[in-house]
């Protein structure tokens, strides 16, 4: 039970950490550590699929993907633009209102049940994989379609234009 | 292994939702905190793990996998509009060399 609220913790701590640190590389890392934290939690959860996706996809293709623009694009911290103080603190009140009314809305329901693994077998790719080629054969085929778009969009998009390009 | 699962059953559901809200909130933070483009788009990322996450631990909470397999093609989308997203923001910066999004708001170069 404890080691839920130490991950919980964890991923609070390394989420506030990415959207306050000033330097975009350290962002990117913090957020390699809470996405870290979220594979344990689907490993909690007994997710094997979603853990190893989570791991590969995010940790391993997603992220280095932003550190590769980073790199491509070549910030530092002098160039960082930095928001005025007045736009600031309207922001973090904002957020915060909207993580209030959310927990309060939460708070006023009352315990619920716990999260009881009733099938252990729920979340391992036999299992998952049944399902994903059954019932979603469709949106997983329109899936691989989405990625081949994306993947000829992102080269479109990326390829220096002669024409355009002042 | 069975014993280690067991350290799951312990926890309410609501701890759940009320870790996703908070991330998701962290996010929205994120957003509106910051003008640097690529950690606008790393807060986006956070909004969705924190969504992600919520509907594995319902699908774990109701026993149906049909949530996890939604989780796989969030996954999928996520990937696909993060090479669209980088590709757009690289664009830009080849055009104003520049990431800061106060930018753009003229919508011209």
């Amino acid at each position: 039970m404890s080691i839920f609220y130490f991950i919980a913790f964890l991923t609070i701590l390394f989420a506030v950490l990415v959207i306050s640190a000033k330097n975009p590389v350290h962002s990117i890392l913090y957020l390699v550590l809470t996405f870290f934290t979220f594979t344990i939690q689907y490993i909690l959860l007994n997710a094997q699929f979603l853990a190893i996706v989570n791991f590969i996809v995010y940790m391993g293709a997603i992220l280095v993907l932003f550190l590769y623009t980073l790199m491509l694009i070549n910030l530092n911290k002098d160039s960082e633009p930095m928001k005025t103080n007045l736009v600031k603190i309207a922001a973090v009140l904002g957020g915060g209102c909207l993580m209030v009314v959310l927990v309060g809305a939460l708070k006023a329901l009352g315990v619920s049940q716990p999260v009881v693994l009733k099938n252990p077998d729920l979340g391992l790719v036999k299992n998952l994989g049944k399902v994903l080629f059954n019932e979603f054969l469709l949106p997983f085929e329109v899936s691989s379609l989405l990625l081949l778009s994306a993947m000829v969009g992102a080269v479109l998009l990326a390829t220096k234009d002669k024409k355009t390009t002042a | 292994m069975e014993s280690f699962f067991e350290t799951v059953k312990t926890v309410p559901l609501n701890h759940y939702i009320i870790l996703s809200s908070v991330i998701f909130s962290i996010g929205v933070i994120g957003v509106l905190l910051r003008r640097n483009a690529i950690v606008i788009f790393m807060s986006v990322e956070l909004m969705l793990n924190a969504v992600n996450l919520l509907l594995t631990a319902f699908s774990v909470y109701h026993g149906d996998p049909n949530g996890q397999v939604f989780v796989f093609f969030i996954m999928a989308l996520a990937a696909a509009e993060v090479a669209v997203g980088l590709a757009i923001i690289v664009m830009i910066y080849r055009n104003t060399n520049s990431v800061d999004i106060n930018v753009l708001n003229r919508l011209k170069w």
